[in-house]
């Protein structure tokens, strides 16, 4: 009996060779896209809500589930996030985005590619905040300008630090 | 043979900031360029190498995005986050801050001057796009302020060698103005991007415009005149462009910047993707159907976003880039047609 199933084994393998070592391969990949999706969870999920004293993990806007990575090849990522305000209020979705951006760009140690979007549903003016988050010439101005930087560098800031 | 874009120099222009935009000055041997250090300087070729030949002194107080040459050349213009544009002009052997134009509430997009050289343009977040007059003692008039867009401005152009304007915005749309009755009027909105479009750049000729977006599409415009005779809607003064192709699947994240060679025809792309791209006209390509393919893929062209390409104004296959990464790059291209 079990001389057949190794032999069933072979042949199957003998006929997919391609498709096993492939589906090998995208389980690595799979799994390394993962790791680095922790990678960049870790990185924001200290990151203070820039209205109450809680983190962003804490209040539920990121989770592990928010992170999705993709290779782009050459050892560069495209990270995409996706978060939940807590209260529709335009302003403040908007800091969580420049704290999101400002965070990564800071203490990610590989090189990515970054989306930032609200979580579908979460927002009556979604689509607005989704361009204006992603829109780097917005975000490099907004850094320039003190009181937001003062309050982006409150949140980003390590406890520990 | 195979088309091909080599590179020439390689510089650090902005160590540890990002470079936003560079400009070639009309005669093409000088490159200003500016960044998030809110410094400009102004490169030169010496021998087998790029030098900084000046540094201008510090006339912003935040990002520089965007730098001009006047058609004569002897003085730039700079656009800065801090809601300034200044002018500068070579005093001796120093550029010197000539005169600071304000007026717009923030973040000023970019500047660019009238082929004529006694008209500037200015547009910003602000929503506004600013018509300046310059007199015969340098001194500078706003004399419109145009309110057509409804979210900030990313980009001005004028036409090469007419007195039209052209502003490409947040809001998707691309807009064309013209002077009438001593004020500056929106004349066409051109839309068909679905998202911010970037940047622009006219053909030679002036016939034809392109805009880059976010999009990740170049669409290429024409004036239209049968259509404003056919249709009979709005005024006769009105200008009618439409899209007469669209470059997509090319670009895999937003295209900042477009610039159309004088000499070649030649068309060249910034993408967020790192690549820089050029595109030429197919041979088959008639005033009936516009045919654009991709010549050259620079995928790494540098390490992280390009912001902006600019063709030599005289050295005919000669392309800056620069970038995120605080590079400039000088490129030679060559096509076997």
């Amino acid at each position: 009996m079990e001389i057949v199933s190794s032999l069933v084994s072979f042949t199957v393998l003998k006929l997919f060779p391609f498709s096993r070592a492939s589906e090998h391969k995208n389980a690595l990949s799979t799994k390394k896209m993962e790791e680095k999706a922790l990678e960049v969870y870790d990185v924001i999920r200290t990151i203070r809500d820039p209205e109450k004293p809680n983190t962003l993990e804490e209040l539920d806007v990121v989770s592990e589930k928010c992170v999705e990575v993709q290779d782009l090849g050459d050892e560069e990522y495209l990270i995409i996030i996706k978060f939940s305000p807590t209260v529709p209020h335009c302003s403040l979705a908007t800091l969580i985005g420049l704290c999101l951006q400002v965070k990564l760009q800071r203490c990610l140690p590989f090189k990515h590619k970054l989306e930032i979007y609200i979580s579908e549903g979460t927002h009556s003016t979604e689509e607005d905040i989704n361009k204006q988050i992603n829109d780097k010439e917005r975000v490099a101005a907004a850094m320039e300008n003190p009181n937001l930087r003062e309050i982006v560098e409150q949140c980003v800031t390590e406890p520990d630090d | 043979m195979k088309d091909t874009l080599n590179v020439l120099h390689k510089f650090n222009a902005h160590p540890d900031s990002r470079c936003w935009y560079v400009a070639w000055n009309p005669t093409g041997t000088l490159l200003a360029s500016c960044g998030g250090d809110r410094t400009i300087r102004i490169w030169a070729r010496e021998g087998d190498s790029w030098e900084c030949r000046f540094l201008l002194p510090e006339g912003h107080q935040r990002t520089v995005r965007k730098v001009a040459w006047s058609p004569c050349g002897r003085y730039l213009a700079s656009a800065s986050f801090d809601a300034t544009t200044c002018i500068w002009g070579k005093k001796g052997d120093d550029f010197e801050c000539l005169t600071v134009l304000e007026g717009h509430e923030n973040e000023v997009k970019c500047v660019a001057w009238a082929p004529s050289g006694s008209l500037l343009a200015t547009c910003s977040r602000d929503k506004s796009v600013w018509v300046w007059e310059v007199d015969e003692e340098d001194e500078y008039e706003c004399v419109s302020v145009v309110n057509a867009h409804t979210q900030d401005v990313k980009h001005v152009i004028w036409h090469p060698t007419q007195e039209l304007l052209a502003s490409a915005s947040y809001d998707n749309t691309v807009r064309l103005y013209r002077e009438e009755d001593d004020d500056w009027v929106c004349k066409a909105t051109l839309e068909g991007h679905a998202a911010t479009v970037w940047s622009l750049a006219f053909d030679p000729s002036g016939q034809r415009l392109a805009s880059c977006s976010d999009d990740r599409t170049v669409k290429i415009w024409k004036e239209s005149h049968s259509a404003s005779e056919e249709d009979g809607a709005g005024t006769s003064s009105d200008l009618h462009w439409k899209c007469i192709c669209t470059l997509s699947g090319f670009h895999s994240r937003a295209i900042y910047d477009v610039s159309w060679c004088q000499q070649t025809g030649a068309l060249a792309t910034a993408c967020g993707d790192d690549g820089v791209r050029v595109f030429k006209e197919d041979t088959n390509s008639g005033p009936h159907q516009t045919i654009f393919s991709l010549s050259v893929h620079m995928p790494k062209a540098h390490s992280q976003d390009v912001n902006c390409v600019a063709w030599n104004p005289k050295e005919a296959g000669v392309l800056a880039s620069c970038s995120d990464d605080g590079t400039i790059v000088i490129w030679r291209y060559q096509s076997d047609t």
